[in-house]
């Protein structure tokens, strides 16, 4: 790793101030940032933490009756604190990675990052969640660009999510064997005006919305309105792990076992 | 009732206090005054020619010390290969030099370029990143096929092809099973990868180098299971230190399964930097490192033909290996494919005729050596899975198959060259089907059938060669080295032993077990007992730990070596009591006179022999110290049963072992508990080939497989509840202890029953598959499901 400079700022403000400097980082949990240093593939000449920030941390409801995440709250933390009032998106963060992950890991991290395999894109999209920065709000739909993409600007911080709660939902995650990151993972939202589906791990255009799903769920909210649909295997992911024609089968598995586990 | 202390007591193991508070002391708590850091550049492409290297940036960084390419190594010796093979046509095999540092060519991703030495470790990496390399990249050869085929680019461009050898096994029977195979009722022919595999012992290797310049001594600590042949290899063959001058400490090592055995250059490159530098020279290895570095397991492409009559009976086998070597020969590498796998052939069977033929193939990959069952769990695998297969083609129960064909009467010298003193392989079998539930299974496959699963289940037995030796043997068969263990058992004034064994723990837990034998052997508490290893300064020259060898050769040396004190405490208990010492009796740690009520206590006759006051200097001398060598007289052979079960999940391919029973044959236990734990560690080892790990490169000899992101090694989830059973006893005869050994059973006997279960749960639910390749990933799994 590379010498840096680690600041600790306790307001947003303060934060947005130290990220305007040269080669300047946002560091939530450290749980992929620290990795890529130490492997040298990045080289940040000052980390700036969202873990003192007061503003950033824990879960709370706006007048919209939206669930409204800190950025630097932790997995952990959106588990404990999501369980009764968004069930489908506490199961989600407590499949994460592991309690050393889920305890250092924030959902501000995980959402800038957008790995193709991680699982909080697949609800955001689902639930049609709104991110925050320090400038202005995105919408789901426009903030996932593909594969680590994001509108996100050279220091722009995520500072919190709100997401819209569906009158039931639920994710399921098949984990790679190796990574226990997503192998392909589906999160389906149910809402009064209908059913959003959101499809991580599967696609080399990182996480997307299978639409014939959630035009067909819409109409029938049963495991049965999916078991007829194919999802093409071109643009999905092949590796070690499994084959493109294997991921299409998988969300198409996973997406009815979710809408089972939903109703 | 089971015992609470001695030989069969389940004691705990003393080392895990230090181990599981912190306290271990491995190689790398180790920090040398003035130690420097030493930063390998490795190569990034699998072949290539090596134009040059310019350093001259690099040495102008801050804090570096000096910067080594292959050019420093010009004049040193190669890294040596301990077994040489003699091929079909009795020449010897090909062996390439393997230099510290690469020169003129790289030959794998990992293979070092350059060594930078530095005051700090991020220092020494920071240069790394700005010397210069100029590499002509060449097409890499890693299939193995294509490797051999007519004009494939050369590993090695100064042997005749990538051919390493070409050895057959038992070469006179080559005919006899052809034509019986030809000749046969029904021959069952399979083809089968056992996929290479990278040993991830939890401790990373380190080495640390160090010079005397008052005595020109060097000393070498390292992550080692066997200090003493890394010092004759490193000193004899490397370096060209002697013995005398050069001491390898391995000190507490986590875990090695076999990838600890061999000699690597960074231990060389350590040793000598140190030397030249007059400064200890530190290399801890990364995760990534060792991914490009430990040598790897495995790695066999075999085709299996089994011809039977029409009863079943075995009665021919052949098989047809392409063994990777990887790019050079590391240490033990050529004898795993040959005599460590050739020899195993016949399994629990009387199969009268047996052929194993093996090419063993250099290609641009990390070597390839012994991991964790070495040989044996290929050809555990490779029999298995085709009699699974024989028995579903002919209609035969696969249990009834095996036992038809087990081998029932002892001693029985196979058609491939070994002597099985003794076993009842229908007791383990037996054992196992019952730990095992087998006759409730079909209960079960229906409440997995409600979950909308498929059971299945799978049968293993498997026979192992472990402590490998004797001597005189392995030197016929090409081992460059011999198989003997050693022990020096030195008795204090106050009665305290302690015993320096050549055989080297790294999770094995012989500070407890081997002090367990010595309190049954003088009947003292075991707490009077210290173990001493690791250390070529305080230790007679032994073999180390590899091949589950340590007790039934290290142990027996120990006994050995026990037994010389003993005979000599009594003559001194004799004096003392002016008896006779043929009237000698030792029990519960005090000598007895027989027939009388006159007793010494053991405290007593080691105090003697140390203030001998009153002692029989005429006939002997003072001290109770006493060394022995043992080198056995056969391999012991460990055997037993497996049986596995597994649900199949039909949408995504997912695999789940429900339940494993392992019935084992150790012959006699000396800590039942570390026995369990060794066996539960290899059932985890061979769960993760079946299921799990794999060391994938890509074309261009890339690894795929590099971190934990894509290799997947087995967790706690991962693995079931076992039910584990070791009460199937039948001693070793030529060992004094009547021990066989029990560190590989585990990874030998699971993979076979995994996959073997696998299949029968697919043909339960209609898919005719008769075989997938490890491991068998859910995506494997599905892809075999919907060709
Ligand atoms: C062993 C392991 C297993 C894992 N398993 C899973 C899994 O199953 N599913 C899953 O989804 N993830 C998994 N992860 C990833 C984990 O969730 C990470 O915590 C997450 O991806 C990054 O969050 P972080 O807070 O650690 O971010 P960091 O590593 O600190 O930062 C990641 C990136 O986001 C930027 N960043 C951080 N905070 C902000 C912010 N507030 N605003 C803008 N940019 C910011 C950083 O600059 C950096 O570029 C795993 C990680 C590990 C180590």
């Amino acid at each position: 790793m590379h010498n840096f400079e680690l600041v600790k700022p306790t307001t947003i403000a303060d934060a947005v101030q130290a990220l305007s400097g040269e080669d300047a980082q946002p560091l939530g949990g450290g749980q992929t940032l620290i990795p890529t240093m130490k492997q040298r593939l990045a080289a940040p000449a000052r980390l700036v933490s969202t873990l003192g920030i007061a503003e950033m941390q824990g879960v709370c409801t706006d007048d919209h009756g939206r669930i409204c995440i800190g950025g630097a709250t932790t997995h952990a933390s959106v588990t404990a604190e999501t369980a009764s009032t968004f069930p489908g998106l506490s199961g989600l963060a407590a499949k994460i990675g592991d309690p050393a992950v889920r305890n250092r890991g924030t959902i501000g991290g995980s959402v800038a990052n957008n790995d193709p395999a991680a699982c909080y894109p697949a609800a955001c999209l689902a639930t049609g969640a709104t991110i925050v920065t320090d400038k202005r709000e995105i919408a789901a739909d426009d903030f996932f660009q593909g594969m680590f993409a994001t509108p996100l600007e050279e220091g722009e911080l995520i500072t919190e999510i709100k997401f819209p709660v569906p009158q039931a939902s639920n994710y399921q995650k098949f984990e790679q064997p190796a990574s226990r990151f997503a192998l392909v993972g589906v999160f389906v939202a149910r809402f009064g005006d209908g059913v959003r589906v959101g499809v991580t791990g599967a696609s080399e255009d990182g996480v997307f919305r299978w639409s014939a799903a959630e035009e067909a769920l819409s109409g029938n909210f049963s495991a049965e309105a999916v078991s007829g649909l194919s999802l093409p295997a071109e643009g999905m992911i092949g590796d070690l792990h499994g084959s493109p024609d294997y991921r299409a089968h998988l969300v198409k598995v996973l997406t009815g076992r979710a809408v089972t586990a939903a109703s | 009732m089971p015992k609470d202390s001695g030989i069969g007591a389940s004691t705990k193991r003393r080392e895990d206090v230090r181990f599981l508070t912190g306290r271990g002391r491995y190689t790398d708590d180790i920090n040398l005054r003035g130690q420097a850091y030493v930063h390998f550049l490795r190569s990034d492409v699998a072949h290539g020619t090596l134009k040059g290297v310019d350093t001259s940036a690099a040495e102008a960084m801050p804090g570096v010390i000096r910067i080594f390419t292959g050019a420093d190594f010009e004049g040193v010796g190669g890294l040596p290969c301990g077994w040489q093979i003699t091929d079909r046509q009795g020449n010897p095999m090909q062996e390439p030099p393997h230099p510290v540092l690469a020169q003129g060519k790289v030959r794998h991703v990992g293979d070092p370029i350059a060594a930078v030495v530095a005051d700090s470790f991020e220092e020494a990496r920071d240069a790394a990143e700005a010397i210069e390399v100029d590499i002509e990249e060449l097409p890499a050869v890693v299939d193995m096929k294509a490797a051999l085929a007519d004009g494939a680019p050369k590993v090695h461009d100064d042997l005749s092809s990538n051919l390493c050898y070409d050895w057959g096994f038992v070469e006179d029977n080559r005919q006899a099973v052809d034509d019986a195979i030809k000749g046969a009722h029904h021959v069952t022919t399979l083809e089968l990868v056992n996929q290479r595999l990278a040993p991830n012992a939890m401790e990373p290797r380190v080495a640390i180098g160090d010079y005397a310049g008052h005595n020109d001594e060097s000393t070498l600590y390292t992550t080692s299971q066997n200090p003493h042949v890394i010092r004759l290899l490193m000193g004899a063959f490397v370096l060209g230190i002697p013995e005398h001058k050069l001491r390898v400490i391995a000190p507490d090592v986590g875990g090695g399964f076999g990838s600890k055995i061999f000699h690597y250059a960074e231990e060389a490159f350590c040793t000598f930097a140190a030397k030249q530098l007059k400064r200890p020279v530190k290399w801890t290895s990364t995760r990534t490192e060792a991914f490009m570095s430990d040598a790897q397991g495995r790695d066999h492409v075999t085709k299996v033909e089994l011809a039977l009559d029409a009863e079943g009976n075995f009665l021919a086998y052949r098989t047809d290996t392409l063994a990777n070597m990887g790019a050079y020969l590391s240490t033990f590498s050529t004898s795993v494919p040959t005599w460590l796998h050739g020899t195993l052939a016949a399994g629990n069977y009387k199969t009268p005729l047996i052929y194993v033929n093996v090419k063993a193939v250099f290609t641009n990959t990390v070597p390839v050596d012994a991991y964790r069952g070495a040989g044996r769990p290929e050809a555990t695998y490779q029999l298995e899975r085709v009699i699974d297969k024989a028995a579903r083609e002919m209609g035969i129960d696969p249990v009834e198959l095996r036992r038809r064909n087990f081998i029932t009467e002892f001693p029985y010298a196979t058609p491939v060259a070994v002597e099985y003193d003794t076993g009842d392989y229908a007791a383990t079998l037996d054992k196992a089907l019952e730990i095992a539930d087998w006759d409730s299974f079909d209960k079960r496959a229906e409440e997995s059938a409600k979950k909308g699963l498929w059971r299945g289940r799978g049968i293993n037995t498997y026979i192992e060669a472990c402590g490998i030796a004797p001597s005189a043997l392995v030197g016929q068969l090409g081992a460059r080295a011999g198989l003997y263990e050693s022990a020096t058992v030195r008795v204090n004034a106050t009665g305290g032993l302690v015993v320096m064994t050549g055989s080297h723990s790294h999770g094995q837990g012989h500070e407890t077990a081997f002090p367990q034998v010595i309190a049954e052997m003088i009947g003292i508490d075991a707490n009077m007992v210290e173990i001493v290893h690791g250390d070529t300064a305080n230790t007679p020259m032994g073999m180390g730990t590899y091949g589950s060898r340590s007790i039934a050769v290290g142990g027996s040396a120990m006994v050995r070596a026990t037994e010389k004190i003993i005979a000599k405490a009594k003559k001194i208990a004799a004096h003392l009591m002016e008896a006779s010492d043929a009237d000698i009796e030792l029990k519960d740690g005090a000598f007895t006179v027989a027939g009388t009520d006159k007793s010494v206590a053991w405290g007593d006759v080691t105090l003697a022999a140390y203030v001998p006051h009153n002692y029989p200097l005429e006939d002997i001398e003072p001290g109770l110290e006493e060394t022995a060598f043992y080198d056995p007289s056969n391999f012991t052979y460990p055997a037993g049963a497996y049986i596995c079960e597994v649900e199949v999940d039909p949408e995504t391919g997912k695999v789940t072992v429900d339940r494993f029973a392992a019935a084992d044959d150790f012959g006699n236990v000396i800590n039942p508990m570390i026995v369990e734990g060794q066996v539960h560690g290899g059932l985890a080892q061979g769960l993760g080939q079946a299921l799990l790990e794999n060391c994938v490169y890509d074309e261009n000899g890339q690894l795929l497989s590099a971190t934990y992101m894509d290799y997947a090694m087995p967790r706690a989830d991962d693995l079931p509840s076992y039910r584990v059973d070791h009460s199937c006893q039948t001693p070793c005869t030529h060992n004094p202890l009547g021990v066989k050994g029990c560190g590989e059973a585990g990874a030998i006997g699971s993979p076979p029953a995994v996959v073997n279960a696998v299949v029968d749960a697919l043909q339960r639910g209609g898919k005719d598959i008769t075989h997938i390749d490890m491991p068998l990933s859910p995506g494997r799994v599905w892809a075999a499901m919907n060709v």
